[in-house]
């Protein structure tokens, strides 16, 4: 018999092409997905005049610099160039590109699992840190930088070295109002933004087999958050049936044998991690960042920390990011004032999420101005069938086209400068939503409560009485 | 990318924890192609104000010449942009020395020559305190796994398949090709045995 094995392992292992005598493997990439951004990549591939490897296997997405308001044709010309750039190499290399009018575009880490490129078992790379994404469905999915893209697109595989296995565990059942996106600023605040670094990460216990694959990706994608290489879910049937009928998955026959296959994929039961951390639902609270960094985070109704009261390292940090988020230590964190709020990114722009801040926001008006941007066209197409948009508009929101738009800013859709911003993207990094921008993380639904109070606000009273 | 083992030059502290890529290099830039370099966008919102004004307190903008830059943990987490990279290495910085990187940042320095050292944390707080404001002489030995800053001498602390990439300057694409043979036969047999993972024709 051998010896049992995690779920990142038995993933590894299937996809080693050699191991070289230093303990650096060469691995096979099931999937690799572009974008924009991708462009030093291909302009490596051009200047040793190489030839894409797999075009059945790579596929491209504009999201990056993708237009929520207007149109390319009133884009900024060096944003319309990207975007050319990209369809332009997708044409010279041969691989499928959903592009600005494709009813598929979206988000690259909501389109991919949305059309079931990303399936279990697999090993999917991006030139994008958030492609830790992808692990919801126990794939292994991690970003890279450009070289590793062009050698990606130029070999198929990737170099890598085995990180270390880390489990948590979260057990128990979450509270009314609290959500994947706590679950996640809550092991980060506790382990640090580089709490997990040089591990891969598999989430695991009640509270996550009992999140819906949305739940799942939004966990996984925060895992870079937390410094870890990658996140993974095991397969189970809420994977099997998500990923049932969509459009580039196995079908028929064929899809059922693959299922079986992936439902093995989980960690035997004996299996050994590097570190094991166990959490419990119930402690988990509506959290919010009051910081630049996602590990400076806290329960809503907590107050903002006194640096005085930190060791001495964090102090300094500390004091840092309270002068740059303009934040005076001890005042209670609900009832900051903010001047905007964005629903979108790759971490909470899915159909749920849309759903969760509708659930807080109907019937209301929002006390602030913001954008909502959904993760995909299709997302867009459900959201407005269900009457979604009517809920944003009507509460004073605007309702947008899809794209990584606030998340980064660089399709000009930013927060100003000083302006405080709730957010249910993932990086409260200083000057990610535009400079002198004030992020504060949160989930879709505390981001519907912010909108409503005008500033912080736990959404658990705004949710009494409404299913 | 020409390999390198040994290197001489100024450091500089930049006392600040998780200095994230986005701090390296403001989003806004990452349109420009490389050819005009990366250099001025390094740090740019912590350099300039927004008017664009160099701010003269700043450490790199009173130290031009530094080429090594002590810090605190977790450098370079964030986004995969190797854009960062880029801006470091068009300044001319060739090597960070901090108590831990963000791993995607780490790969991403090493596939161009820059060399990210891990140092115990306490050995950096006293390397930022003996820097100070002022620049000092480094030397950096990858052969000997030595740093040489400020009077101290540091063990470099670097896995061996990284350091073995910096000193030969290999190119990850040109060692691959040689594999061609055994890509090709994994392939198949990948083919043969999860056929599933080839995608449906959406
Ligand atoms: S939404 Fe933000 S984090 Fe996600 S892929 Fe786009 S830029 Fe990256």
């Amino acid at each position: 018999m051998s010896a049992p094995r995690t779920l990142f392992d038995k993933v590894w292992d299937g996809h080693v092409v050699l191991e070289r005598p230093d303990g650096v493997a060469l691995l096979w990439v099931d999937r690799h997905f572009v974008h924009e951004g991708s462009h030093h990549g291909f302009a490596k591939l051009a200047a040793r005049g190489m030839a894409l490897a797999q075009p059945e296997l790579t596929f491209g997405v504009v999201d990056h610099y993708a237009p929520t308001r207007g149109g390319l044709a009133a884009a900024a010309p060096d944003i319309q160039r990207m975007v050319r750039t990209l369809e332009t190499n997708a044409e010279a290399h041969g691989f499928r590109c959903f592009g600005l009018d494709d009813p598929r575009q979206g988000i690259v880490h909501v389109i991919g699992p949305e059309q079931g490129l990303t399936l279990p078992g697999l090993t999917i790379n991006c030139g994008d840190s958030h492609t830790s994404t992808h692990g919801a469905f126990g794939a292994l999915a991690f970003g890279i930088g450009a070289t590793e893209v062009a050698h990606v697109l130029a070999t198929q595989t990737i170099w890598q070295k085995r990180p270390k296995r880390m489990r948590i565990t979260i057990e128990g059942v979450l509270g009314p109002g609290v959500s994947a996106k706590d679950m996640a600023l809550c092991w980060i605040a506790r382990l640090g933004a580089d709490g997990a670094q040089g591990h891969a990460v598999e989430y695991a216990g009640a509270a996550v087999r009992n999140l819906s694959m949305e739940g799942r990706m939004t966990l996984c994608n925060l895992s870079i958050e937390g410094g870890a290489r990658c996140g993974l879910v095991a397969p189970d049937q809420v994977t099997v049936d998500y990923l049932h009928g969509r459009p580039f998955a196995p079908a028929g026959p064929e899809f059922d044998r693959a299922a079986q296959v992936w439902m093995d994929l989980a960690s035997d039961a004996q299996a050994l991690f590097d570190r094991e951390i166990l959490l419990d639902a119930a402690d988990i609270a509506p959290t919010v960042t009051w910081g630049t960094s996602p590990e400076e985070a806290l329960p809503v109704t907590a107050s903002v920390p006194d640096p005085a009261g930190l060791p001495q390292g964090r102090a300094e940090r500390a004091r840092e990011a309270l002068d740059y988020m303009g934040l005076i230590p001890g005042q209670p964190l609900a009832g900051t004032p903010i001047d905007t709020v964005f629903i979108g990114s790759c971490t909470n722009a899915r159909i749920e999420d849309l759903r969760a801040a509708a659930a807080v926001l109907s019937g209301r008006r929002a006390k602030v101005p913001g954008l909502v941007s959904p993760g995909s066209r299709k997302i867009k197409a459900q959201a407005e069938q269900e009457g979604l948009d009517r809920i944003f508009i009507e509460a004073g929101l605007e309702w947008a086209e899809p794209g990584c738009s606030m998340c980064v800013g660089m399709n000009g859709d930013i927060v100003g400068a000083g302006k405080r911003c709730a957010s249910t993207t993932n990086r409260n990094f200083r000057g990610r939503q535009g400079r002198g921008a004030r992020t504060h993380l949160m989930s879709p639904a505390m981001v519907a409560a912010a909108a409503v109070a005008g500033g912080l606000a736990d959404v658990r009273p705004l949710l009494e009485g409404r299913a | 990318m020409s390999g390198w083992t040994r290197f001489t030059g100024q450091a500089v502290a930049l006392p600040l924890e998780s200095i994230d890529t986005d701090q390296l290099i403001p989003a806004r830039f990452m349109s420009a192609p490389r050819g005009e370099g990366y250099g001025s966008f390094l740090l740019h919102d912590l350099r300039f104000d927004s008017a664009g004004k160099a701010d003269p307190a700043f450490v790199l903008n009173r130290h031009r010449d530094a080429n090594v830059l002590v810090t605190r943990r977790n450098f370079g987490c964030g986004s995969s942009r190797e854009a960062a990279v880029y801006a470091l290495v068009d300044f001319g910085i060739k090597a960070v020395i901090a108590p831990s990187f963000g791993d995607i940042f780490a790969a991403n320095a090493i596939n161009n020559g820059l060399l990210p050292a891990s140092a115990g944390a306490a050995v950096v707080e006293d390397l930022i305190a003996a820097l100070g404001a002022d620049t000092a002489e480094v030397g950096i030995d990858l052969a000997a796994g030595a740093i040489f800053l400020a009077g101290r001498g540091i063990e470099l602390r670097l896995a061996p398949d990284a350091r073995d990439k910096l000193i030969n300057g290999w190119d990850d694409i040109d060692l691959t090709k040689a594999h061609g043979q055994e890509i090709a036969a994994f392939c198949a047999r990948h083919r043969r045995q999860a056929p599933w993972s080839w995608p449906g024709h959406g």
